[in-house]
């Protein structure tokens, strides 16, 4: 579904993207792993096309989005991102933020919007909390309510950039818990973690990248159990719990 | 690993290069429209004036260089006493702003007539138009005779504008430190420091920054709001070029002091724009 060649991306004389290949099935849940800097946030901000990428093709689906005369907006009403900042509007209650895109712009009506906004916040336990405003919710809580706003507009593609990295350790599992619940419904994830257990546990494919470049990608139970390359194990020997 | 060559000997691929080419001339096109639509539609607004019916007669009357040359020198002079007035009336406006703003955001009980007087001031001098206190307080305050009272018009054209504008920059001024977040009180109070230095160091420079673009908007309204004082007899720019155009019937001279006013203007607004853009530069990164 997503297929991404020879990406590369450079700030002025800093290579961040070096040539990536990655392809991504409909359903599949990949996880991107490496040090800050390696390239993984860059990777997905060029997905949905915050970034301008120097070379290389991005195609999602049949389309090449990379294409300078597609409209950047209508291929980001088909990809959903989540930041490590969760960025909810903070002049709009929890329903708003939820349901101004689906509103804005799919035209839903606010009843549909409403009706399915609530089913959302119900199954991440926080339909009560929909009259609040974003700054009266803890970090998690905001977390929740930004990964259930992307999905409310039903992406084909949810990329998640480091969304439990700001957040009190108590309350990444409760925002993990989603995520395994969007995997587990058969969205397609690419997400940016550093919390290993659970990019081992729930995704399907990890990659690792270093300095701009893909390292090896395999299963977690690969990369986890027997990483090929030297850096990986390096990587690993420092972020895995002994 | 495979090494593969670094970025600058890296060859753009073919397809990169036709999106480098269709994004060059989308930049030459957005240009061009730009230019053509801006030509078009200025032309067309100088055609529209200089085609109506009276224009060589407004062209006499308004823009006559005899005539501007002839009033320049009167006008220059007696817009120093715009700049003068604009300058003293501004320190007085940032201190007396400055005081109300405060007070009313103090929470201190002990204060609170004094909140009373500074929430009447400001709900009394923004409601009565600023032309309306120029003559209150112009031939108001000399006719109550009173010992100790300024007679010189300039200082009554002074505290006729500081009591408006104090009461605009005090509400400004006030807007700027409720809005910074109660964490930074907090934050500065953990500290050790007293309410007074949190409020000094802490608060105020990130309010009166918040703040800066309303604050230098009033200040522009000011310099130009100095007109006003014509009104009670001070002689301005303004004042000088009727005196001019009343002696001539001609009305260049108020063309004259009008660049005069945009001229002193339009530093303030690029030296607002600068403020503005270093602030987020420092405080957002970008």
């Amino acid at each position: 579904m997503l297929r991404i060649k020879d990406l590369t991306k450079a700030y002025g004389d800093h290579v961040v993207l070096d040539g990536i290949d990655l392809s991504v099935a409909r359903g599949e849940v990949v996880c991107l792993i490496g040090a800050s800097g390696s390239g993984k946030s860059t990777l997905l901000r060029c997905l949905d096309l915050l970034e301008i990428t120097d070379d290389g093709d991005i195609w999602l689906d049949d389309r090449e989005i990379t294409d300078p005369t597609v409209d950047p907006d209508e291929i980001r009403r088909s990809i959903g991102i989540v930041f490590q900042s969760y960025n909810l509007f903070p002049h709009l209650s929890v329903l708003d933020n939820v349901t101004i895109g689906p509103r804005r712009v799919l035209g839903q009506k606010r009843a549909e919007a409403e009706r399915r906004a609530h089913e959302l916040l119900d199954r991440i336990g926080l339909d009560g909390k929909s009259d609040a405003y974003p700054d009266a919710l803890s970090g998690g809580q905001q977390q929740r309510v930004a990964l259930i706003r992307a999905v409310a507009m039903q992406p084909k593609l949810l990329l998640l950039d480091e969304v439990t990295a700001a957040l009190d350790p108590m309350l990444v599992g409760d925002v993990l818990d989603v995520v395994r619940d969007l995997a587990a419904e058969g969205h397609t994830i690419v997400m940016a973690t550093h919390e290993m257990a659970f990019a081992r546990e729930s995704a399907d494919r990890i990659v690792f990248l270093a300095d701009g470049r893909i390292v090896e990608e395999g299963t977690p139970e690969q990369i986890f159990t027997a990483p090929r390359e030297a850096r990986t194990r390096e990587f690993l020997a420092r972020h895995l719990p002994a | 690993m495979t090494s593969t060559p670094p970025r600058a000997d890296r060859v753009l691929s073919a397809r990169q290069l036709e999106r480098n080419a269709y994004r060059i001339r989308q930049s030459r096109r957005r240009a061009t429209i730009a230019a053509v639509s801006t030509i078009v539609v200025l032309g067309l607004l100088v055609l529209v004036v200089v085609n109506a019916p009276g224009w060589e007669r407004v062209r006499l009357t308004y823009f006559d260089w005899g005539h501007a040359k002839e009033s320049f020198p009167k006008i220059l002079d007696a817009f120093w006493l715009n700049i003068r007035l604009f300058l003293t009336i501004e320190l007085f406006v940032l201190a007396v702003a400055l005081l109300i703003a405060v007070i009313r955001v103090i929470p201190s009980p002990a204060l609170m007539p004094l909140k009373i007087i500074a929430a009447l001031y400001t709900d009394v001098f923004r409601g009565i138009p600023t032309l309306l206190i120029v003559l209150l307080v112009g031939f108001g305050v000399p006719a109550l005779n009173l010992n100790g009272m300024p007679t010189s018009l300039f200082w009554l054209g002074v505290i006729a504008l500081t009591l408006s504008y104090g009461a605009y920059v005090a509400e400004v001024l006030r807007a700027g430190l409720l809005s910074i977040h109660p964490t930074q009180w907090a934050s500065g109070r953990a500290l050790g420091m007293s309410y007074r230095q949190t409020l000094r160091h802490i608060v105020l420079p990130q309010a009166v920054r918040r703040v800066s673009p309303p604050l230098i908007n009033d200040f522009v309204a000011l310099q130009k709001d100095t007109a006003l004082l014509s009104t009670i007899g001070l002689v301005e720019a303004l004042r000088a070029a009727q005196v001019y155009s009343a002696s001539t019937f001609n009305f260049t001279s108020l063309c004259v002091a009008a660049v005069f006013f945009i001229v002193v203007t339009i530093p303030l607004a690029r030296f607002t724009d600068w403020l503005t853009i270093r602030s987020l530069r420092r405080e957002n990164g970008i």
